[in-house]
């Protein structure tokens, strides 16, 4: 079944711009589902149409097989988000947040007491439970966010950048959080800038630019057309000249320093095989950025070539 | 018929806008009740002994009903702008819009958290009355029927002015140049008998004029306006705008735009 399925989605502002330009896109029930795209995409006009925050210009969104125009409570039901922007009442205290979202929900009062303890406990945040929610430090808000938006137990959870601006201990804590309620059977879709955070949590990926669906993909199958990868080698000493490798490109960033580009199918063994004959010691690898960031950058320069 | 679900939401809007304003009752509750003792002191007690008597009842006795209604109307309203517009400052109004209920009752939650302020702060300022005068009330069911009726209007007149409010600004503009102005020439302190014919006559385009008349005659038992009238132009008044208030909400004026 799928749990979300947009079929020419067309968002125009007031002021003329268009924000969607007819996107499809589903995504199946349980999976984890990662919506990339630059500041000004689309990603959250998307999402924000999708919770009923955003008026569509046209096109249809189904969630769960509901229909957002025929039957948007049940779409509403089916839905939990956490959106980008701290939207919760600054003076209210943690604990009545939460209860007062199961509410609005229609949740009774004596579960939705229930359910805020338990959704606490799940984000560790319980014994700030009576703390008025300004209070708390960036994570803990990104937390009590996500314990709301979990309180009526959504079938598809809806993460738009969950762990910007929270430092990294707790942001591979709230991954391994998602994975669980994942594994659980919660349908996710994450927007993010941390393309380690799609690569390692996702399994398939959509990008949007300008506001058009340019890739829609599964993870490995995206991860598989990247052609080369980039390492940044440390030498044990200088180097008159760089040597010229076979399937390797090496640009010098210091004295010891060096960027090499490497073709898949030349492989990181033959760069080292290379170096070893040349009688260069290698001292320090690491990946010079992100596989899927590389990816990203290259369709979106692709998508631009195209354009123009 | 109404489903569990939808009561639940409504008695959670209306609980989360009683804590709100008890939680700063020194900015909600109080004021009201200081400035109205300040009125009962100084028109009442100091300059009404010089004026005598108003269609026959003592300045005091005149007074005290229309100063009760003035502090519900500003209470029902800046509760609904005050709150709604905070929500929609701080985004949390999107907590409710993502939620499955209806538009009606998110409104009606709202006007219930206005009515229930403005009726806290018109039963405080009727005992704090009483320290000034003995109020014999003539018809104490209308009388809450009026503090209702009164309640809804202006949390619904809140709840428009919340909807356009872009700024902190626009949600004081209203009070300040078109509410207090209506209050004041409602009929507080004077009688329209008093005015010249065309006076009487623009007063009565004035819709706080009938809701002070009509609770004039639920405290003394006498009113300028007929008392079906009266009824009848609040009750139009609330439909209107109970009508646009919903209508907004449902389009999304100035949430979903």
């Amino acid at each position: 079944m799928k749990a979300l399925e947009i079929k020419q989605l067309v968002k125009r502002y007031r002021n003329g711009f268009v924000a969607l330009k007819g996107i499809d896109l589903d995504v199946q029930q349980g999976d984890f589902f990662a919506l990339l795209g630059a500041n000004g995409a689309g990603k959250s006009t998307t999402i924000g149409i999708v919770a009923s925050l955003v008026n569509k210009t046209s096109g249809s969104v189904h969630v769960f097989g509901h229909d957002l125009d025929k039957e948007p409570e049940e779409v509403k039901r089916c839905i939990g988000l956490v959106p980008q922007e701290f939207n919760f009442n600054q003076f209210e205290n943690v604990f009545d947040i939460v209860v007062s979202q199961a509410g609005y929900y229609g949740i009774p009062r004596k579960k939705a007491l229930e359910r805020a303890e338990i959704c606490l406990k799940q984000l560790e945040i319980w014994d700030k439970r009576n703390v008025a929610s300004r209070e708390l430090s960036g994570g803990m808000k990104r937390r009590l966010m996500i314990a709301r938006a979990l309180v009526h137990e959504p079938k598809l959870l809806i993460l738009d950048e969950p762990t910007a601006g929270v430092d990294i201990e707790i942001r591979r804590s709230m991954w391994a959080f998602f994975k669980k309620i994942n594994a659980a059977g919660t349908t996710i879709i994450l927007t993010t800038h941390y393309l380690e955070e799609a690569e390692s949590l996702c399994r398939h990926i959509a990008i949007i630019n300008k506001g058009e669906v340019i890739e829609n993909t599964d993870m490995k199958g995206l991860l598989a057309k990247s052609s080369e990868e980039i390492f940044v080698l440390n030498i044990d000493s200088s180097v008159g000249l760089i040597p010229v490798i076979p399937g390797c490109s090496i640009e010098a960033i210091d004295e010891t320093t060096w960027q090499v580009s490497v073709q898949k199918e030349a492989g990181i063994h033959a760069l080292f095989n290379e170096l070893a004959a040349l009688d260069i010691k290698v001292t320090g690898i690491r990946n010079e950025s992100n596989r899927l960031e590389q990816l990203f950058l290259k369709l979106l320069a692709q998508k631009e070539r195209n354009n123009d | 018929m109404i489903r569990k679900e939808y009561l639940i939401a409504l008695q959670t809007i209306t609980y989360k806008e009683i804590r709100r304003f008890l939680r700063i009752w020194v900015q909600t509750l109080l004021p009201s009740i200081i400035t109205t003792t300040l009125y009962f002191l100084i028109f009442g007690t100091l300059i009404g002994s010089r004026i005598g008597q108003m269609k026959g009842y003592d300045y005091m006795e005149f007074i005290v009903p229309g100063l009760i209604l003035m502090a519900v109307i500003s209470n029902a309203y800046s509760n609904v702008v005050s709150s709604f517009y905070g929500s929609k400052f701080q985004h949390n109004i999107e907590e409710m819009i993502v939620a499955p209920m209806p538009g009606w009752v998110i409104l009606m939650g709202y006007i219930s958290g206005g009515v229930m302020r403005g009726l806290i702060v018109g039963v405080l300022v009727t005992l704090v009355s009483l320290f000034f005068t003995d109020l014999t009330i003539a018809h104490p069911f209308m009388m809450i029927m009026v503090f209702l009726l009164t309640g809804i209007l202006f949390s619904s007149a809140g709840f428009i002015n919340a909807v356009y409010a872009k700024s902190f600004d626009d949600i004081s503009i209203v009070p300040t140049f078109v509410l207090t102005p209506l209050i004041y020439l409602g009929g507080v302190f004077y009688s329209i008998d008093m005015l010249p014919t065309f006076w009487q006559n623009a007063s009565l385009l004035n819709p706080v004029l009938y809701m002070i008349d009509v609770f004039r005659y639920s405290v003394l038992g006498e009113s300028d306006i007929p008392l079906q009238y009266g009824l009848l132009v609040i009750g139009l008044f609330i439909i209107s705008l109970l009508v646009i208030s919903l209508r907004l909400l449902n389009k999304g004026v100035g949430i979903r735009d």
